[in-house]
């Protein structure tokens, strides 16, 4: 049995405990509502920028000669992954996620044969992934001197992946991130920009639209700027999901912390009293045999 | 019947500015400058350099985008930028700032012939500006 001063130090230590892990909870508390606020303020721009390239797409009447970024290379050998996980730590299961997700992905298509190439966003993702798939990761990105997800990092990214597409190193692109449902769920998600994928979305409006300049000239611009605005959207996304992960898993920890005291408190008090019991003992069995 | 339609500027992070008492919309096109009243056809086109000039009831308001693309359609006008500034917010040493940083670029050689192009009208909007 611990003495009564182990006992005590413990408590003081995982009280202290306690105030840093709510302390965190609030940070992300605060940092969350923020982050929350820019997903949803930067939805309207990436559906905008949907719709407007699902009615182009639709538009195109020479689907041989469509832009490689809408069609993609014809092939499937290459695929890039781009895998978006944060720059800290203490966020719960938060880049494991997003991590275990992209595994799964990997095996696949190593198992099929394909070549895989791997660019890391954040620090977090590239310290798991390095020591199974080091010799995949092309690339390691970390924003850690930005202090919110801005587009233009978002564009060093799009641009980066957009010159390694011209360039052709790679066939498929896929980006992995987290998708923000609420504080308490997060789901991973894999997305492919290239090829771009909107097939099941046929779109309804047979409106026609006129252009200026011609379809495959606005596509072909448009196109890069999709590919920076679909990870800064999942910049957004993961951004809000770290926070609202970071906050459930530090109240968690806080509540772990508090039991903690509680069933410490209870066995230091027990052999508190123990010991009084003891000395009381051995006193009136001293005084009785006088 | 009214002459008004809705025009909404959305940048990435947010929602840039809405109003539904709009009467004209000028943007820098890419093929040259043109002007959008009230049922207009619907069209795509995407910006180069220039200038917004948004003409409504309650004033008139210019903007100094840098790229960018429209869209119209059933009187609602969409205009997605990812630069974009008030020009009425806008003071010289921004200005000058943009405009150096223009000009730089107009200078590099080894870009092509689009950039340089998008390039050398920055520095000329720019210049009109000061």
């Amino acid at each position: 049995m611990a003495s009564l001063d182990d006992l005590k130090k413990r408590i003081a230590s995982v009280k202290s405990t306690q105030k840093i892990t709510k302390a965190m909870k609030m940070v992300a508390a605060a940092k969350l509502r923020r982050a929350q606020e820019n997903a949803e303020k930067g939805r309207p721009y990436s559906e905008k920028m949907n719709n407007v390239i699902l009615n182009l797409s639709n538009g195109i009447s020479d689907k041989e000669n469509a832009p490689k970024l809408l069609s993609g290379t014809g092939e499937e050998k290459t695929h890039l992954c781009v895998v978006m996980t944060s720059d800290r730590g203490l966020c719960g299961g938060f880049n494991s996620n997003i991590i275990k997700k992209a595994k799964s992905y990997f095996v696949k298509i190593l198992d099929e044969g394909k070549e895989l190439k791997i660019i890391t966003v954040g620090s977090k993702g590239n310290d798991q992934l390095k020591r199974v798939y080091g010799d995949k990761i092309i690339e390691n990105i970390s924003f850690k001197e930005s202090k919110n997800a801005n587009y233009f990092d978002a564009d060093k990214v799009g641009k980066m992946v957009i010159e390694k597409f011209e360039a052709g190193e790679f066939d498929v692109c896929t980006i992995f991130y987290n998708q923000f449902k609420n504080v308490i769920t997060q789901i991973p998600q894999a997305q492919q920009i290239i090829p771009l994928n909107n097939e099941g979305e046929e779109n309804s409006s047979e409106e026609s639209y006129e252009f200026e300049p011609d379809e495959d000239e606005i596509l072909s611009n448009l196109l890069p700027k999709n590919i920076s605005t679909q990870i800064f959207k999942a910049m957004l996304e993961n951004s809000a999901s770290e926070q609202g992960s970071r906050m459930s898993a530090m109240d968690n920890a806080t509540r772990n912390a508090g039991e903690m005291v509680d069933k410490l408190t209870i066995e230091y008090n027990r052999s508190r009293q123990a010991a009084i019991t003891k000395e009381l003992i051995e006193i009136i069995s001293g005084a009785e045999s006088l | 019947m009214s002459e008004e339609f809705k025009v909404e500027i959305v940048n990435p992070e947010k929602s840039f500015l809405v109003k539904d008492d709009v009467s004209e919309v000028v943007v820098p096109a890419f093929e040259g400058e043109m002007g959008i009243l009230k049922d207009h056809i619907s069209i795509i086109s995407f910006l180069k350099p220039g200038i917004i000039k948004i003409l409504s009831k309650s004033g008139d308001e210019n903007y100094y985008v840098e790229d960018g693309i429209v869209e119209f359609k059933n009187n609602n006008l969409s205009i997605l930028t990812s630069t974009i500034f008030n020009l009425a917010d806008m003071d010289k040493s921004k200005q000058q700032d943009l405009l150096k940083q223009a000009e730089e670029e107009a200078n590099k050689t080894d870009i092509n012939d689009q950039s340089k192009y998008l390039a050398d009208q920055k520095v000329e909007v720019l210049k009109t500006l000061n």
